[in-house]
């Protein structure tokens, strides 16, 4: 057996870590998928390369996130690890040894914002995002796509991107009013000097291969199309699953690997998926195969059965209308821009965050400046129950003058008195500097 | 005494030893249209002269089966596949009657489909027809649940001579390499019960009467009575042999490599503390990958009789081989010429050497010694470039745990264990090259048959439990039985390991060579729904490959 494409696997499974005891991110959630994996004899392919993943450093870490009150505090080994088996598929593909690849990694990162006091969504860190960082500043990389499949919607990478006119977000996800994180609606399309690169697709629970893949069709491809992205990175979630117990939606193994075949992601990255028995196994050697372009026509669940997640007219029509909103909407971003430029300086925005997997509540308002030249100079202040108070300001990559200037200025000014922890992310330089009382 | 055979290419070695000693060592041709002779005749000359009543174990290493393979003359075999969802069972097509068939099992052993006996019994009628003898029947996830394979033989088992089930081989995961590994099982099993019988019939004719023990691949070896279920299990014990042979030279807290340097090329084998180390599955036969334990040994195209000419201005050295060297009437200069022109090594023509490194040295503008110093640096050079692209590999073996990855233990050799005919010449060079000990073990000529003699019988065991089913398996042994659902981990390792000593035992082991260790170790918590229902446990066990008593206890 032969792949039609080069394809890199990390697999790390992690089977000696779990959340808690009884968690659905426990030992166990990969053995199954391995069984899968290693029966089918994946790894003999012609053509599959296995890696084993690195560790990310510090330093990738903090050219993203901002760990309260520091790194060591809120991530782990594990999570080192698997950022770290996402840079190795990076660096994999831009080397040239594969031409795309799989990190079958976990614990999962979507979920995890640009802040962070603690997991949320089981996620502390976004391995998505500290790849796509350290591509641009090791690889030259310029314009990413990230493009969202799992059934809840990835706030965290979305946050972190929400400013960036150069990273293009697609999340398509169980609508927000039904499910966890409960955000990630049409209308939140990008910060000021980065509208229409966040796009976001709700579905409606009972969703079916049929929709998911007309989304792929009418949205997703033509939108990546429009915005030519160098790298396409899938964040490919696996509990849109029927069989996955905290969704409620019908995706299949077979519609996961025609997605997969349609999106040809340089970089898949595994996020959530719990049907740890039904589901994954199945979809993870779908993507797989997908991924290095072997027929995976015969991939199928034991128990899968097309008629009976059939997906109802209801269904049909309401994706059918968000898709028409989404289009509409986006078609205004230009205007809105337009608007931001004639008006304020600077732009506010208010947001609470619950870190549900660590029980602690944020308090962040963030300040933007509406920018011609760049991404926009970003303050972050950040309070949290846990005491913690956080100045964070971030000079984007590219960024101008008149940004760089005042971001320094910022950190400058920030006074380790009101604020316990005041850090720049200096991206221009890719330094990174903290003050603390 | 014990007596150590090993074929090879072109010679037969055979050993006799006794303790610490060699009684008696002896090289035959081979004939490869007679394998037969070559081993009988092999025994009788080593043995002329001693007791044969006081010979304890014949063990003896042969091409048979590599040879049937590699050069084509294996039986046909109908091979019925039962796969179920997954990659398309025609990827992993074998042979000329490869039939897939309706029937499912899956991770969990459950099955989904079971066999269509019409369809089965038509194949086998049509295999019949076509006076097909051997059948390999296989199914995903057989060494879950071999319920499938146990139906298919009921059906069909009455009509042919050998039957092997995919389950019985190995308890690894891997469908495709489960196919290939039953194939080539059926293909040599007639082969091999044939040639071994025969071989036991003339060992009794001159009076041995003790048990024939069959070299594998893993360095191990395992009683001539079961070879028939295990034929495959014999291919590729040449290279094992030489490794076995080196050792009681071996450092049993270190790493060390062993370099077999032939003529046509160089096997390469890392030791471990003084074991050498496996295939992570299995080892690769005739295009095919398998699930037989093999040692991990990797063979180079350089050796003493390598082709040495100028490409390009650039010194090449192998792989290819365009006869022996020139001081021996070959037609290209060599490694072996090189050495015999520098005055390193003795014998042949040496006239014959000097003028073709003086013809090479002349077009490199060099001096002949330069030129032959050359010769000799790039044949290290190759070699050890090898030896540590095959180090890396092994160090970035993929792992799954946190605790492997982080505390990983990465091999840095230390020693170089150099045998095969350069060997003496060439060991000083590569020691002085890598900055590893290099050391060169006497008669290492007959490395490959005291290796035979040597080694002990090897197997391995997979043991699965769920306590939540409260069962616990082990489908290669016949195994299955109930397990409270209290049980842990340390009750199914005992199972492992009594499961693994009946197997040795039963493979010819002798009681004091059970050198028995845990490959692997996995418990698992399962939770279905939010509550924990009872663990997955997998044991895998070995007895390691190694030497008997006393040997083992060795150490030069």
């Amino acid at each position: 057996m032969k792949a039609k494409r080069k394809t890199g696997l990390v697999f790390f499974p992690a089977f000696d870590w779990a959340i808690s005891e009884t968690h659905p991110e426990r030992e166990e959630r990969l053995l199954y998928t391995q069984d899968q994996i290693f029966e089918e004899g994946i790894l003999d392919i012609e053509g599959l390369l296995e890696f084993n993943p690195s560790l990310a450093s510090t330093k990738e870490v903090g050219r993203v996130h901002f760990c309260v009150p520091k790194a060591e505090s809120v991530v782990t080994e594990s999570h080192y690890i698997s950022a770290g088996g996402c840079i190795t598929v990076a660096e994999a593909v831009l080397e040239g040894k594969v031409d795309c690849g799989f990190a079958l990694v976990r614990p999962p990162g979507h979920h995890a914002m640009r802040v962070v006091h603690g997991a949320r969504g089981f996620c502390n860190i976004n391995n998505e995002a500290i790849m796509i960082e350290h591509m641009r500043q090791a690889y030259g990389v310029d314009r990413v796509a990230i493009v969202d499949t799992d059934c809840h919607h990835g706030d965290g990478t979305q946050d972190i991107y929400w400013h960036d006119p150069d990273t293009l977000f697609i999340s398509m996800h169980q609508d927000g009013r039904t499910l966890y994180p409960g955000s990630g609606f049409p209308r939140e399309m990008g910060g000021p000097n980065a509208l229409g690169t966040t796009i976001n697709i709700p579905l409606p629970p009972k969703t079916s291969e049929e929709g998911f893949l007309y989304v792929m069709d009418r949205v997703v491809l033509p939108i990546l199309e429009e915005f030519k992205p160098e790298i396409i990175v899938n964040s490919a979630g696996q509990d849109n699953h029927y069989s996955d117990p905290i969704t409620a939606m019908n995706f299949c193994a077979h519609g996961y690997a025609k997605l997969t075949e349609m999106l040809k992601p340089h970089i898949a990255v595994l996020e959530g998926g719990y049907s740890i028995e039904g589901a994954l196994p199945y979809v993870n050697v779908g993507i797989i195969l997908a991924l290095a372009g072997i027929d995976y026509s015969w991939v199928r669940e034991p128990d899968y059965n097309p008629e009976e997640i059939k997906q109802t007219d209801e269904v049909r029509g309401s994706i059918l209308s968000t898709c028409d909103f989404l289009l509409e909407e986006r078609k205004k971003c230009g205007q809105k821009r337009e608007k931001y430029l004639e008006g304020k300086e600077f732009v506010e925005r208010s947001k609470t965050v619950f870190y549900d997997t660590d029980n602690i509540i944020e308090e962040q308002k963030e300040v933007i400046r509406v920018c011609r030249e760049c991404a926009g100079v970003l303050k972050i202040d950040s309070y949290a129950d846990t005491k913690n108070h956080l100045l964070g300001i971030r000079i984007p990559r590219k960024s101008c003058k008149t940004c760089q200037e005042i971001g320094r200025k910022w950190f400058e000014e920030g006074n380790v008195t009101r604020f316990n922890l005041v850090c720049l992310q200096d991206r221009v330089t890719d330094e990174y500097y903290v003050k603390r009382k | 005494m014990i007596v150590g055979l090993d074929v090879g290419g072109t010679h037969t070695d055979v050993v006799v030893i006794q303790g610490k000693e060699i009684l008696c060592k002896v090289k035959v041709l081979t004939d490869e249209e007679d394998l037969l002779k070559t081993v009988c005749f092999g025994v009788i000359q080593a043995i002329q002269g001693l007791e044969v009543q006081s010979i304890e174990r014949v063990v003896v290493s042969t091409t048979l089966a590599t040879n049937a393979i590699v050069q084509d003359k294996i039986e046909p075999v109908g091979v019925l596949v039962a796969s179920g969802p997954g990659i398309n069972p025609w990827a992993y097509v074998i042979g000329e009657h490869y039939y897939p068939v309706s029937g499912a099992v899956d991770h969990r052993g459950i099955e989904l489909a079971s066999i269509n006996d019409v369809e089965v019994l038509e194949i086998g009628k049509e295999l019949s027809y076509k006076n097909i003898p051997n059948l390999a029947l296989v199914s995903k996830f057989s060494v879950r649940n071999p319920g499938l394979e146990f139906k298919m033989r009921d059906l069909l088992a009455d009509n042919f001579q050998s039957v092997t089930l995919g389950h019985k081989l190995s308890g690894h995961l891997n469908f495709g390499r489960r196919i290939a590994t039953a194939y080539l099982n059926a293909a040599v099993t007639q082969i091999s019960r044939k040639f071994y019988n025969a071989a036991k019939g003339c060992m009794e004719k001159e009076g041995i009467r003790v048990p024939l023990e069959i070299l594998k691949a893993d360095g191990g070896t395992m009683a001539q009575e079961v070879t028939e279920q295990y034929a495959v299990e014999t291919i590729l014990s040449g290279p094992a042999a030489s490794v076995m042979g080196t050792l009681t030279f071996a450092d049993q807290t270190k790493e060390e490599v062993v370099l077999d340097i032939g003529g046509t090329t160089t096997d390469i084998a890392i030791l471990v503390d003084g074991v050498p180390l496996l295939k992570p599955l299995g080892i690769r036969m005739g295009g095919f990958n398998t699930l037989v334990r093999g040692l991990r040994t990797f063979s180079l195209g350089v050796g003493g009789d390598s082709w040495v000419r100028l490409e390009g201005g650039e010194l090449k050295v192998g792989p290819e081989r365009k006869g022996r060297a020139l001081a021996y009437g070959g037609p290209e200069p060599t490694p072996t010429d090189a050495l015999i022109a520098l005055g390193l090594a003795q014998g042949g023509q040496k006239r014959r050497a000097i003028e073709g490194i003086r013809r090479l040295a002349e077009r490199m503008g060099e001096s002949l010694e330069e030129t032959a110093e050359q010769v000799v640096s790039k044949t290290c050079a190759l070699i050890l470039e090898t030896v540590n692209a095959l180090v890396e590999r092994v160090n970035q073996q993929p792992v799954y745990t946190i605790h492997e990855l982080l505390k990983g233990r990465q091999i840095r050799p230390s020693g170089l264990i150099v045998i095969g005919g350069p060997a003496k010449e060439l060991a000083p060079r590569l020691e002085s090259m890598s900055g590893w000990q290099a050391r060169v073990p006497p008669d290492y000529d007959v490395a490959n048959a005291i290796g035979a003699a040597m080694a002990r019988t090897t197997c391995e065991v997979t043991v699965m439990a769920d306590t939540d089913r409260r069962y616990v398996i082990a489908p290669e042994e016949g195994y299955v039985d109930t397990i409270d659902w209290r049980a842990t981990k340390k009750e199914v390792i005992r199972i492992a390991f009594d499961l693994l000593r009946k197997k040795a035992l039963r493979l010819g082991a002798r009681e004091e060579n059970l050198q028995m260790e845990l490959l692997e170790e996995h418990e698992f918590r399962m939770v279905q729904g939010f509550y924990p229902v009872g663990r997955n446990i997998r044991v895998r066990a070995q007895v390691k490959p190694g030497l008997i008593s006393p040997y083992s206890e060795a150490g030069a």
